[in-house]
């Protein structure tokens, strides 16, 4: 049995696997380089961390801080549990859906995407620092007692949360393998690999994109709000640029063609994460970074992509050889 | 007979340059017409504009009574517009079959799109036989060759079951066993559609071709059977001074 504190980790990891899962859908077939998910991964979170704050019918504590007296009508829809378990999914969806429906229409693609998707991140946290009294600002929101009756500082209780966090994991990945199996996912491969073409066939690409990418945003919603009972912890640094960066890293390294390979990505990245940091936090982000450049370089389909790329390597010598 | 296509007064112009000039075009139901002319004579970007992928600058487009203007690409293709490309694009990662499943179920809602591909539909194993890949059907796009990649075009186009088959140098690059191929099947294709192709091999062209359509600069030069065109001293002009014989 796992200590209680590396049980934690793994908790954490696996939220963040879900995410992968999503990402893998978006980025590995649909070729959209999404460097925003903490976007969704945030929605999720603070539908979730507000619903949970007004759990003992009290004002959040970070509010008297602040200064607001009363409970903000935006929070006030969320003591309802129904309505913020809804709106953990909703919420990402919808924003991902009217975000897609407008830039894929206009055919925006690539690096102009990857960019845009990142500048959202970046708004998304100016906006949450900004409006302290609404969300807690740059600390966010910390200090949950209960998860729908599980008492968050009971060993037995947060067992279950992480069983239920496994399953959900279980439950999302075979869901996209299903879809990426389905005719669906064959269209998504061929847009990724000819848009122009897939139109001429008399589909609408802007739709089919916007369907994964709305999927890979309410993963990422509900990873959010798994993370905050576990973690006990979400602020903008949890979601903004870096943290969305650090969720592709472990995709790509993991192989973003691959959905294991997606999930086992990130949960060794996040493992490697938390050893390094621990012994060298300084050096961490530079480590990361030469390891996404490395596996962008020199190994395009990442881990689960080796052998793949292995036997193109023979073959390819095997040619060599022959022509020679 | 009542014309399925007619293009009226067009103009399409580019940042200054005009690369179609006051063109006028019609093609009945059922026809197998051939448009030629010299490179940057306009003929892709006529295609062009019939699939809503260039904007004219001015002038109109009706397909089968319908005017196309202002369309986008997808649904021009739903209403019956099949084109290929001068460089074929087929999905190289799926299968020869899935290729055609694909462009066969263009018209599935997203429900529909979510269940697996199970067997074989009648139009795409028909297509299949047509264009001859029967026994690579289960062998990804990527290793096909050069003609046999324009041979699944054209399938993937023949299962949509289209109005109008726009084909833009099918035989480009192909060897001459593969012309002679690519001619026949689109023989048979034009039993039972109406095709435009675009092509300036003349050999090709006395072959296959019953009615010509010549484009010059952006505006039409004749048009006629191979042998009225090949006689037109303005053909043989335009040919001639680019050192091509007709
Ligand atoms: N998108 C574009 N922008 C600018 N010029 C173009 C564009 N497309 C085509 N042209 C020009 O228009 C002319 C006609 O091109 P095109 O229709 O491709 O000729 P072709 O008859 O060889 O198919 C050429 O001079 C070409 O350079
Ligand atoms: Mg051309």
């Amino acid at each position: 049995m796992l200590s209680p504190f590396r049980l934690d980790l793994l908790g954490k990891y696996l939220c963040y696997a879900i995410v992968a899962v999503g990402i893998s859908l978006a980025w590995g077939r649909g070729g959209m380089l999404t460097l925003g998910q903490g976007v969704f991964f945030g929605l999720g979170g603070y539908a979730m961390g507000m619903h949970l704050k007004l759990q003992d019918g009290e004002l959040p504590d970070f509010m008297s801080w602040s200064g607001v007296e009363e409970l903000p009508l935006l929070w006030k829809p969320f003591a309802n549990p129904v309505f913020a378990l809804a709106m953990v999914i909703v919420l990402p969806v919808l924003v991902a859906t009217l975000l897609g429906l407008l830039v894929f229409r206009q055919r925006v693609r690539g690096a102009y995407f990857a960019v845009l998707s990142q500048a959202l991140a970046a708004a998304f946290v100016i906006l949450l620092i900004g409006q302290q009294g609404l969300t807690g600002g740059t600390n966010g929101l910390t200090n949950f007692q209960y998860f729908f009756g599980l008492d968050l500082y009971e060993d037995a209780d947060r067992r279950i949360l992480y069983l239920v966090t496994a399953l959900i994991l279980g439950a999302s990945y075979l869901s996209v393998r299903q879809l990426v199996r389905s005719r669906y996912g064959q269209l998504l491969v061929a847009i990724r690999d000819g848009e122009d073409r897939v139109r001429f066939l008399g589909y609408d690409p802007a739709l089919v994109k916007t369907v994964a990418f709305a999927v890979s945003a309410g993963l990422a919603g509900i990873a959010g709000a798994l993370f905050v009972p576990l973690v006990g912890l979400l602020s903008p640094a949890n979601l903004g640029i870096v943290a969305s960066l650090e969720l592709l890293v472990g995709v790509a390294i993991g192989g973003r063609y691959s959905l294991a390979g997606a999930v086992a990505g990130a949960l060794l990245f996040n493992y490697a994460k938390t050893i390094f940091s621990e012994q060298w936090p300084d050096g961490w982000l530079y480590v990361q970074g030469a390891l996404f450049v490395a596996v962008m370089v020199w190994a395009p389909r990442g881990l689960a992509g080796l052998s793949h790329q292995f036997r193109d390597a023979l073959s390819s010598r095997r040619k060599v050889e022959v022509q020679a | 007979m009542s014309a399925l296509l007619e293009v009226r007064g067009l103009n399409v112009v580019f940042s200054g340059f005009h690369a179609i000039t006051d063109l006028d075009f019609t093609l009945q139901a059922g026809e197998l017409r051939f448009l030629i002319g010299p490179n940057g004579a306009g003929k892709t970007t006529l295609i062009d504009v019939i699939t809503g992928l260039t904007k004219p600058a001015s002038g109109s487009v009706r397909f089968a009574g319908e005017d196309l203007a202002g369309k986008r690409e997808y649904k021009i293709v739903r209403a019956g517009v099949g084109r290929t490309f001068q460089t074929s694009v087929v999905f190289d990662e799926l299968s020869v079959l899935d290729n055609l499943d694909l462009a066969a179920g263009f018209r599935r809602r997203m429900t529909g799109l979510l269940r697996r591909r199970h067997g074989i539909s009648d139009d795409v194993a028909s297509a299949l036989d047509t264009i001859g890949l029967g026994d690579l059907a289960d062998r990804p796009a990527g290793v096909l060759s050069h003609g046999q990649r324009q041979w699944l075009e054209i399938g993937m186009l023949v299962v949509q079951r289209p109005r109008l088959l726009l084909l833009d140098e099918p035989v480009a690059g192909m060897s001459r066993d593969e012309r002679d191929r690519t001619g026949e099947l689109m023989q048979s294709v034009a039993k039972d559609h109406t095709v435009l192709v675009v092509e300036h091999d003349m050999a090709f062209l006395r072959r296959f071709a019953s009615t010509v359509t010549v484009l010059h600069e952006g505006r039409l030069l004749c048009e006629g059977t191979v042998a009225e065109v090949q006689a037109d001293p303005r053909v043989q002009e335009v040919y001639l001074g680019r050192k091509e014989r007709v």
